[in-house]
């Protein structure tokens, strides 16, 4: 029997024959804390008696989700981050440099590598091919000690994507239609594997999208092949040495194969409260919205800003609306100015956020008051989310939220592009 | 050490509760203050729940034990949520199902997470759970449910009190054969 990418990376890193179903010991590439979970970790490391890490060049601290602070007990834990990757010598990106999802891409992800990070959408890396899922606390301050983790070897579910999408649809809308198929719990402990004609069309900004989700069907892993379209990325990172190809067998053993069609897709919401709750644009238009939210580690990357710069240039937020923009990361939001998206969302009345997790997390820069409603191109929708659980939040794209905060209602992107 | 063998009553939730339902993100700024974001727990989801398991240890009712439906725990890697729980006074958990961090972060915390039909348990029932066999007995309504085992690895963290006490004692993870 053949083996998916779940198995192949996992067998190359224990140094043994990994199925589904097993347990294994096996290194780490990266491990990684950010500020929300970085702390715990921290006390938990010195707590087991730790003082150095296994490998302080594959170590990263984030300080993303509070960003710069809003109060003096997040500024203090920045404080025990920053210490705590000084004393260990450990790579540290501080407040303004972007999400620690976005920098793992753009810095150090790579084909076959495990990654491991105290954030639960660590699971973005594996656009590029890498074993990437989000742990707890005390499991990366074992990880960071001691350099592996163990694992158990998940089932896959095989994701077959063919055809082009649409105009006005993206890779937003394919993951929400998924997650809409599978169940916030269908794929609880698999691994999502995503392969077929389509993908050679598909840049690694949709990949990081769609890989980002997978945890929303309760994936452990989101994984793409590493193709061409990875190795470019590579290269332009700087990292071309790193690639390599890397592709399922083709007598691999899948638990379900999941068809679909990209062609017959249409612009896609999840609906308050449940990202699985998931209905067409067209079936919900008119619903008024106070709020429009453009960034994250789903779609805060230069494409993403692209499409709304696009759609907003000479035009207008709604009165009663706000816009709010958050790039991934400091070069996302460089290279957005330089091509003049960021002037043109400025003019269409937007506000730019610091690099950083921004509104997602209900912490800082965005949160929602009583009864209103926020279009967000985040990946949860959970009551309470964005810091009000009175409040109520639909996910979308990025050209979803750009048509919407225009018209101050749910729109579908298509009447604009 | 968790009690492995353990008689308490059941604290009912439903499906889906999430670690933003266990504990906002609103709250992040009191994640280094345990005791502080303990108040806060499931305080808009299920705002009777900290009050349960408190009438329950003053009544010397015996353990309390959180009783959850479908996909307990979806969402954030926070291992503040099972802690904030286990703080609560909460000593195990049963699940129809559960995200796969939470489940692991429970663990790691050494709190026993075991899944059943739950439907087959009502709020308030009394129950007896062997932890290590997966075996729950509800001596309410005399139905006994088994659950699917762990994996070695993890019951053996489970065992010592969760994988900070492991890690003390074994200094490194033991090969599975050990057990």
């Amino acid at each position: 029997m053949g083996k998916t990418l779940a198995e192949k990376i996992l067998s190359l890193k224990s140094h043994g024959d990994a199925k589904a179903g097993d347990v294994v010991i096996a290194g780490v590439d990266l491990a990684f804390v950010q500020d929300t979970t970085g702390p715990l970790t921290i006390r938990q490391f010195k707590e087991s008696g730790f003082e150095a890490l296994a490998k302080p060049q594959q170590a990263v601290v984030f300080l993303d989700h509070a960003a710069p602070s809003p109060a003096q007990q997040l500024s203090n834990d920045h404080i025990l981050l920053r210490r705590f990757a000084e004393e260990t010598d450990c790579h540290i990106y501080d407040v303004g440099e972007g999400i620690c999802h976005q920098l793992v891409a753009e810095n150090f992800a790579n084909p076959g590598d495990i990654i491991v990070g105290a954030d639960s959408h660590t699971v973005t890396a594996g656009a590029l091919g890498a074993f990437a899922t989000g742990m707890g606390s005390s499991d990366i301050a074992v990880a960071l000690a001691l350099g592996k983790t163990w694992f158990r070897v998940p089932e896959s579910f095989l994701i077959e994507l063919n055809g082009a999408f649409p105009r006005g649809v993206y890779a937003k809308d394919l993951v929400l239609y998924l997650i809409g198929q599978i169940g916030a719990d269908g794929a609880n402990y698999r691994a999502l594997e995503f392969r077929g004609e389509a993908l050679a069309r598909m840049t690694m900004s949709q990949r990081l999208t769609i890989a980002n989700m997978a945890v929303e069907a309760g994936a452990k892993v989101g994984l793409f092949p590493a193709d061409k379209i990875t190795r470019d990325f590579l290269r332009e990172h700087g990292r071309g040495d790193k690639y390599r190809p890397l592709s399922p067998d083709a007598s691999a053993n899948y638990e379900q194969v999941i068809p679909v069609n990209l062609s017959q897709l249409e612009p896609m919401l999840s609906l308050p409260h449940a990202v699985d709750n998931v209905r067409p644009v067209a079936q919900v238009k008119g619903v008024k919205i106070q709020q429009a939210f453009i960034g994250t580690c789903t779609n805060g990357r230069l494409e993403d800003i692209a499409v709304a710069g696009e759609i907003l240039k000479g035009k207008k937020r709604h009165p009663g609306t706000r816009l709010l923009i958050a790039p991934a990361s400091r070069q996302v939001l460089i290279q957005a100015m330089e091509k003049d998206y960021i002037q043109s969302l400025i003019e269409a009345g937007a506000i730019i956020l610091p690099p950083g997790c921004a509104a997602c997390l209900g912490l800082h820069q965005g949160v929602l008051g009583d009864g209103e409603v926020c279009l967000s191109t985040a990946n949860r929708n959970f009551k309470g989310r964005m810091g009000n659980p009175e409040a109520m939040i639909y996910l979308a794209s990025p050209a979803t939220a750009a048509a919407s905060v225009m018209k101050g209602e749910i729109t579908d992107p298509r009447e604009f592009v | 050490m968790p009690d492995l063998v353990l008689k308490g009553k059941a604290i009912k939730l439903g499906d889906h509760v999430s670690t933003d339902d266990i504990i906002p993100g609103r709250f992040a700024h009191l994640r280094s203050n345990l005791p502080e974001l303990a108040k806060h727990v499931l305080e808009d989801a299920a705002p009777e729940f900290a009050s349960k398991v408190k009438a329950l240890s003053v009544a010397g009712g015996g353990k309390a034990i959180l009783v959850a439906g479908r996909n307990l725990g979806l969402g954030s890697s926070r291992e503040h949520a099972p802690m904030v729980i286990k703080m609560s006074g909460v000593d195990a958990i049963l699940a129809k199902s559960a995200a796969r961090i939470f489940f692991r972060n429970a663990i790691n915390q050494g709190m026993p997470v075991l899944l059943c039909d739950t439907d087959k348990i009502g709020d308030g029932d009394e129950l007896e759970i062997n932890v290590i066999d997966g075996k729950i007995a509800n001596l309410t309504s005399g139905i006994t449910l088994s659950c699917g085992k762990m994996p070695p690895i993890m019951s053996a963290i489970l065992k010592e009190g969760g994988l900070i006490p492991y890690i003390q004692k074994h200094k490194d993870f033991k090969p599975q054969k050990h057990y």
